[in-house]
């Protein structure tokens, strides 16, 4: 047993150390789009993402003031100032610069260039210069200068204002916690509810609080650069969710009053329908494509918000009521059939008793209904978005930018990140429910 | 109307009219059709007990029905008649006319290549993390980092992940992650990792088995906490190594978890669409059967070798079809 006991604390450290790695390998990707999401184009094309947090040396090209800006002083012309302030930028250590684009950094701060046109330049360390010349400088435009400096890393939300509009962040922020504040609020006036009211009506008060605040007040403080994304990007959130409530919260209702029927009630077939549910589970929805296409086209629904919210509903039914009927069925007997002994009725044992009880399956599933209905681009491709290009989903537009501004990659990450924060936050607040329901559905 | 407040009205009105659907169904069960007083109120208890499960079952039913049972039926039949004749029947011509296009042989060929390489890989990985970080204090921190891909969109990990393969120009700075390494470690000029032939299946790949090993550490971490201590520690008395227990104790015990999360990943893999459509779009070599099937559809607009490419996918998956009913029944009884 010593034996097991050394090597146990060496092979510790090794595990240790692969699970950091392991983490980090699978982190990594995530990161390198939400870093890139706070850099500005120049930034990203100029060093990997990994370089955003330290300083990194970037070339730069500057000009001088004006040259109406010079003064005469002892017979000769001068023109003085700071490069860096010219372009309203912030200061950063020069470690060399040039006059010419052919060698950008020729000299070393301090040292005096000839320029080509005449006179000579000297630029400080922190951006000072002073242009010396015996006749009057010439010009319109400042003269450029060539200079390579140690950039401090720098962020922006500049992208978000470009693919949501302008302020949509701030804006965001205070709805948000004014939701969350309700939700408080109704949580702790609701504590002696039953676990259903008090844990689901604050979550429902808070999300319907965003959404008139949002609907109301308005995102964006007015049109942003960049207009053409700017709207769709901050539609496309909108639209899905718009599409993702209902089609989360009408299959629940439905699925439930199944589920108990297959759970607890006796009847002929039973066993049979149970069997029906687990192979329509795996039915891939790529089937039904068409049909129901062609369906909703023939009875006038066509492509729109219902017929999306409807396949969304069929879709996840099958593992609504899965999920849901395993979970009831393990519900104590006595409860209910001491119900059925004091003359409820079922529908009475139904709302009474097996909802409230079965909060989590609920949980559960709503959770995975809504990740599945927010990711989704092949369904909203098929039922929702039309020619006409109204109706479009956060996952639409992304293929869409992807396609036409590929190499923007400040535009994609940014909404990219827009899309993937909602579902982000759903899993870290209620991963909890998510792994019952994994669970649930495949350990058997 | 502004479509958020349409879609608020779509809940009230489609919850309501659920909630509504069974309350009065059941009164008009219990108080008109078949009242529990009377002479005959026995008889009408167990009529009312006989038909109330399927005033319970309707709705769903119906749905299921409908958008999932009918509509394969519905593709057999599409797949079996021409769509520019009116609808008919044309027996096997569209079969043979997908069978004739190489396209489709390159979906299928890839097809197989993601079923044998992300199943596998995701479930090694996963078993792999659920395995380490059983033994470790911040465990839990470190499952929930490797499980987050999960709840990220197929098409927001494309995304991700081009930023990974992004290549620039030569002489400029890379900034996608796998050049840098490969350029500052081999001196090579930076590769257009999406458009090697061949090779460009596996970096796709890459970003599903990223996704799903979340999903199967998850489940076989439980099933590893789900082993007898007992077994176990007779393994460490009899004095195997810590490689024995693992790969001749504890995995054979878990071999039905295994399973489970085998099929379950292998069932995403046949439907595989966004990661594909979203990174080359079935370009250089990379088409697989699910976008086959809807560039068929939606740019083609050829319905008929579309249900026929459907189909295909529904024999792929009747055989895990059929052995997950099998595994219902026999739990049931």
């Amino acid at each position: 047993m010593d034996n097991i006991a050394g090597h146990k604390s060496s092979l510790t450290w090794a595990v240790h150390i692969s699970v950091v790695l392991l983490v980090a390998l699978w982190l990594f990707p995530t990161v390198g789009l939400f870093v890139s999401s706070f850099r500005t184009a120049d930034q990203i094309a100029s060093s990997g993402w990994w370089n955003a947090l330290f300083p990194t040396e970037q070339s730069l090209t500057l000009r001088t003031d004006s040259p109406e800006e010079q003064v005469q002083q002892d017979g000769v012309y001068v023109l003085e100032g700071n490069l860096f302030m010219v372009e309203g930028r912030e200061a950063a250590p020069i470690s060399s610069y040039g006059t010419s684009s052919r060698d950008i950094s020729a000299f070393a701060p301090g040292e005096e260039a000839e320029l080509r046109r005449g006179g000579t330049i000297t630029v400080q360390e922190n951006g000072d210069y002073r242009l010396v010349s015996d006749e009057e400088i010439a010009g319109g435009r400042g003269i450029r200068i060539f200079v390579t400096a140690e950039i401090p890393p720098e962020f922006t939300l500049r992208n978000y204002d470009t693919v949501l509009g302008q302020d949509v962040v701030k804006r965001l922020a205070i709805y948000i916690a004014a939701a969350a504040i309700l939700w408080g609020v109704m949580r702790y006036t609701l504590a002696a509810q039953p676990a259903i009211v008090a844990q689901g009506a604050p979550v429902v008060g808070g999300l319907v609080l965003l959404v008139l605040l949002a609907a109301t007040i308005g995102l964006s403080s007015g049109a942003a650069e960049g207009a053409q994304t700017t709207d769709d990007m901050g539609r496309a959130f909108f639209s899905t969710l718009t599409v993702t409530v209902p089609a989360t919260i009408i299959p629940i209702v439905v699925a439930a009053f199944a589920a108990y029927a297959l759970a607890w009630m006796d009847f002929p077939g039973r066993a049979l329908l149970i069997a029906f549910v687990v192979g329509l589970l795996v039915v891939p929805l790529q089937l039904a494509l068409i049909p129901l296409l062609k369906l909703h086209l023939a009875i006038g629904i066509g492509k729109g918000y219902l017929g999306v919210w409807l396949a969304h509903t069929g879709f996840g039914l099958p593992l609504a009521v899965y999920l849901l009927r395993n979970y009831m069925a393990g519900l104590p007997r006595d409860i209910i059939e001491n119900a059925r002994v004091d003359g409820a009725t079922e529908f009475q044992i139904f709302t009474k008793i097996i909802l409230p009880l079965s909060f989590p399956a609920l949980a559960s599933f709503a959770i995975f209904q809504f990740l599945w209905t927010w990711n989704d681009l092949l369904v909203a491709k098929v039922f929702l978005i039309d020619a006409t290009g109204q109706t479009t989903v956060m996952t639409n537009q992304i293929v869409e930018l992807l396609g036409t501004r590929g190499g923007n990659w400040e535009i994609l990450a940014t909404a990219a990140f827009v899309s993937i924060a909602v579902p982000l936050v759903v899993f870290f607040a209620m991963q909890r429910y998510l792994v019952r329901g994994l669970l649930a559905g495949s350990v058997k | 109307m502004h479509p958020a407040l349409q879609g608020l009205l779509t809940i009230v009105i489609g919850v309501g009219s659920c909630i509504g659907y069974f309350w009065a169904s059941n009164q008009f069960l219990d108080r008109v059709l078949f009242p529990a007083r009377g002479p005959n109120a026995g008889r009408n208890i167990n009529r009312a007990n006989m038909i109330r499960p399927w005033l319970f079952l309707f709705p769903a039913l119906f749905a299921l029905t409908l958008y999932l049972a009918y509509p394969v039926f519905e593709t057999l039949r599409l797949s079996l008649t021409d769509r520019d004749q009116g609808g008919a029947f044309i027996g096997l011509a569209n079969y043979t006319q997908m069978m004739g296009e190489s396209k489709f042989w390159e979906a299928m060929g890839n097809n197989m290549l993601w079923l044998i390489v992300v199943p596998a890989l995701s479930t090694a990985f996963g078993l792999l993390a659920a395995q380490l970080t059983d033994r470790i204090g911040w465990g839990n921190i470190a499952k929930s980092l490797i499980f987050m891909p999960m709840a990220i969109s197929f098409v927001g990990a494309a995304v991700i992940w081009k930023l990974v393969y992004d290549a620039r120009p030569p002489d400029a700075e890379q900034i996608g992650v796998l050049n840098a390494l490969y350029v500052w470690f081999t001196g090579n000029d930076p590769a257009q990792w999406l458009t090697i032939p061949f090779w460009n299946n596996f970096f796709l790949m890459i970003v599903l088995v990223w996704i799903q090993t979340g999903f199967a550490m998850v489940i076989l971490s439980a099933a590893l906490r789900g082993i007898p201590e007992e077994t176990v520690e007779a393994a460490i008395v009899d004095g195997a190594n810590p490689f024995q227990i693992f790969f001749k104790i504890k995995v054979p015990q878990i071999m039905p978890t295994i399973m489970v999360v085998w099929t379950t990943i292998t069932l995403v893999v046949l439907k595989i669409f966004d990661i594909v459509f979203a990174m080359t779009n079935g370009q250089w070599g990379t088409q697989v059967l699910a976008n086959y099937m809807f560039d068929k559809l939606f740019r083609a607009n050829d319905w008929g070798v579309g249900s026929a490419s459907a189909i295909v996918i529904m024999l792929l998956v009747t055989p895990i079809l059929v052995w997950n009913v099998r595994q219902a029944r026999k739990e049931m009884r």
